[in-house]
């Protein structure tokens, strides 16, 4: 081949190092934190700030925390002589933020649903798994799941969803959620770009409407109007409804990033693969999408984060998820008065979900970015 | 103002691959393609030049449909273009492009970009796409890239990658719209070889491009097009040698004089 052949005979000159640039720590910081007036005061403050806050609340959280008490009387006793947070309560109330009000001596079938829902997205984390397989596991999940909340069958006792509760309920609210608001936002975003007048008009009235509306009034609507509409004597279950009104909200902000995803494909992508013969729908799932969903990772996976902390927004109509479960422990009259525990307890739940789909969007990214690395 | 009669008399192909009557096209209200005439035969190459804004590209994009013509007849490979989708994902299937900004898929390897249409378009088992994809790109001589991105490639090599792409779905005519215009000059020979041999295979092709060298090496005839019409048309010799119309001289002597 010409060009290296050229290389090959024409040799290169010798190459020259960059120069080295660093020089320790002190010339670090001298570089990069005091290297004008304005930035030693804003060093100078941040590190006012750290030293103010940090060290009091590990002191909270960890050296003056009280791990174990006979009842919130005790916790008190020991905070007025200066003790921090009384872990106790989470000791005592664990179980019921988890798992709420499902019958106590089932819980083990709400625990089995966290490791199985858990599991379920660890597998389709991993990209050696994505296929055939992974669709199937999921459903197969999802109906032991299924049989492990309602029971009533295997002699397991029927337990109906107004008891399904905590962690378990925030989980199959979010992952139910997005595993039918992500292929509907795809399809809104494909509609919103459709040569169709009909589905484009669709598709656009459904995202507006939608995106216009709070979450909570759809969850209203959907917990309080929505029967009102429905003949004698049907009933639809009211997690059932929450579930619905979520996908369909999630959806419509989902498709919005997708779109902004399709947008950015070029337009000679469609074209070669037109000229190939590919059709509108190969075209899309083997073309189109690959490459938008993967230029949209960041803002795809704000968006599940968000709508994953969405969840939460049920207990407004008395779904008993994990904050409500945790402001319900709070109501215990032997435990009263430790907010501040339960809260850190559940954002610290919230914060590890969240943090993990942070860190798996950021490795997908540099995955799907492989190929058009220069 | 009927230009087949004037095609007629001196060729008559054998078989006739593509045929374009009286086609005219409008953006809007710009005339971009007016009342235009064409027959390709089997095996015939043909060459497609003129300025800029001239409506070169946007006929041979009317041939596999990726500009929709608004008047007038194509007809490729015995099927008629209309908006049949199934008579035009027929004609797509027969007739292969390559681009002038290659428009290879980044997010496949070479390889890939080469297996897709054979295998959801053609319906080939993968291992035999494979082997398809393996003969094609050690004719435009780069095999060693089968597993790399496109973006890991000089233009040169993705536009040979696409070139490779095009003939793995073994179609029977390949349209180039403008193949070397995006390359830097060292990569243009490169592209030019393939083109090259592949004519010599006896492909039929029709090629908007200024490469003057490969039109008079390989050409049947060389089509000028102004202002979205055929001025001319010529078998290269008598083409270059002695243009009949103004414009055609005009052209010539911009596109030849350094």
């Amino acid at each position: 081949m010409a060009d290296i052949d050229i290389a090959e005979e024409i040799p290169l000159p010798a190459q020259q190092r960059p120069p080295v640039v660093t020089s320790g720590v002190i010339g670090w910081l001298r570089a990069n934190l005091f290297n004008s007036v304005f930035n030693t005061i804003l060093t100078l403050l941040a590190v006012y700030f750290l030293v103010s806050t940090v060290p009091p609340l590990i002191r909270w959280m960890f050296i003056d925390a009280i791990w174990s008490a006979p009842n919130g009387q005790a916790c008190h006793a020991a905070i007025s002589q200066g003790a921090g947070a009384c872990w106790a309560f989470i000791g005592e109330k664990w179980r019921f933020i988890f798992f709420g009000r499902f019958p106590y001596e089932e819980q083990w079938r709400p625990l089995f649903v966290i490791v199985i829902i858990i599991g379920l997205i660890l597998a389709s984390c991993d990209r050696r798994l994505w296929g055939r397989r992974l669709v199937l596991l999921w459903p197969a999940g999802l109906v032991i799941v299924g049989i492990l909340m309602w029971g009533g069958v295997f002699g397991l006792r029927y337990v109906p969803t107004e008891l399904w509760s905590g962690l378990p309920l925030t989980l199959i609210l979010a992952v139910i959620g997005m595993a039918f608001a992500f292929p509907l936002a795809i399809l809104l975003a494909l509609g919103r770009r459709s040569k169709l007048p009909a589905v484009r008009m669709v598709s656009v009235a459904y995202i507006e409407l939608v995106r216009g509306v709070p979450l909570i009034t759809v969850l209203f609507m959907a917990s309080v109007m929505l029967p009102l509409f429905l003949p004698a004597g049907v009933t639809i279950d009211k997690l059932l409804r929450a579930q619905v009104a979520f996908i369909l909200f999630a959806a419509a902000y989902l498709a919005e990033v997708v779109r902004g995803g399709l947008q950015a494909i070029p337009k000679g992508q469609i074209e070669a693969a037109d000229a190939l013969g590919l059709g509108y729908w190969r075209r899309t799932r083997l073309i189109v999408l690959p490459q938008a969903l993967a230029m949209v990772i960041p803002p795809l996976v704000n968006n599940f984060i968000g709508a994953f902390k969405n969840t939460s927004l049920v207990l407004i109509i008395g779904l008993f998820d994990l904050l409500n479960t945790a402001n319900t422990a709070l109501t215990d009259s032997s435990w009263q008065g430790f907010a501040n525990e339960a809260y850190v307890f559940i954002a610290a739940i919230y914060f590890c979900f969240c943090f993990f789909m942070s860190r798996y969007s950021q490795m997908l990214e540099r995955t799907f970015n492989r190929g058009h690395r220069r | 103002m009927s230009n087949a009669a004037e095609v007629l008399p001196d060729r008559m192909p054998a078989q006739i691959m593509i045929e374009m009557q009286a086609v005219h096209k409008w953006y809007g209200e710009f005339h971009v393609l007016k009342d235009i005439n064409l027959v390709v035969g089997r095996g015939e190459k043909i060459v497609v030049c003129g300025p800029s804004g001239s409506g070169k590209s946007t006929m041979i994009r009317c041939i596999n449909r990726l500009e929709e013509h608004q008047q007038g007849r194509i007809i490729v490979a015995g099927i008629e273009l209309t908006s049949d989708l199934k008579h035009i994902e027929a004609i797509r299937r027969e007739v292969g492009m390559v681009f002038q900004q290659f428009n290879l898929f980044p997010h496949l390897t070479v390889l890939e970009n080469l297996t897709l249409a054979p295998i959801w378009v053609r319906k080939l088992p993968k291992k035999e796409a494979e082997e398809t994809a393996r003969y094609y790109l050690e004719r435009v001589k780069i095999p060693e890239q089968a597993n790399k991105y496109p973006g890991q490639l000089s233009g040169g090599q993705q536009q040979r990658v696409a070139i490779a792409r095009s003939l793995c779905m073994k179609p029977e005519i390949m349209l180039f719209d403008e193949p070397t215009s995006a390359l830097d000059p060292e990569m243009i020979k490169e592209v030019l070889d393939v083109m090259i041999e592949l004519a010599q295979d006896g492909m039929t092709m029709v090629c908007v491009t200024h490469e003057m060298g490969f039109a008079r090496t390989v050409g049947d005839m060389m089509v000028f097009m102004d202002r979205g019409e055929i001025v001319e048309r010529a078998p290269p010799k008598d083409f270059f040698a002695s243009p009949k119309s103004e414009r055609t001289r005009l052209f010539l002597s911009q596109i030849l004089a350094h």
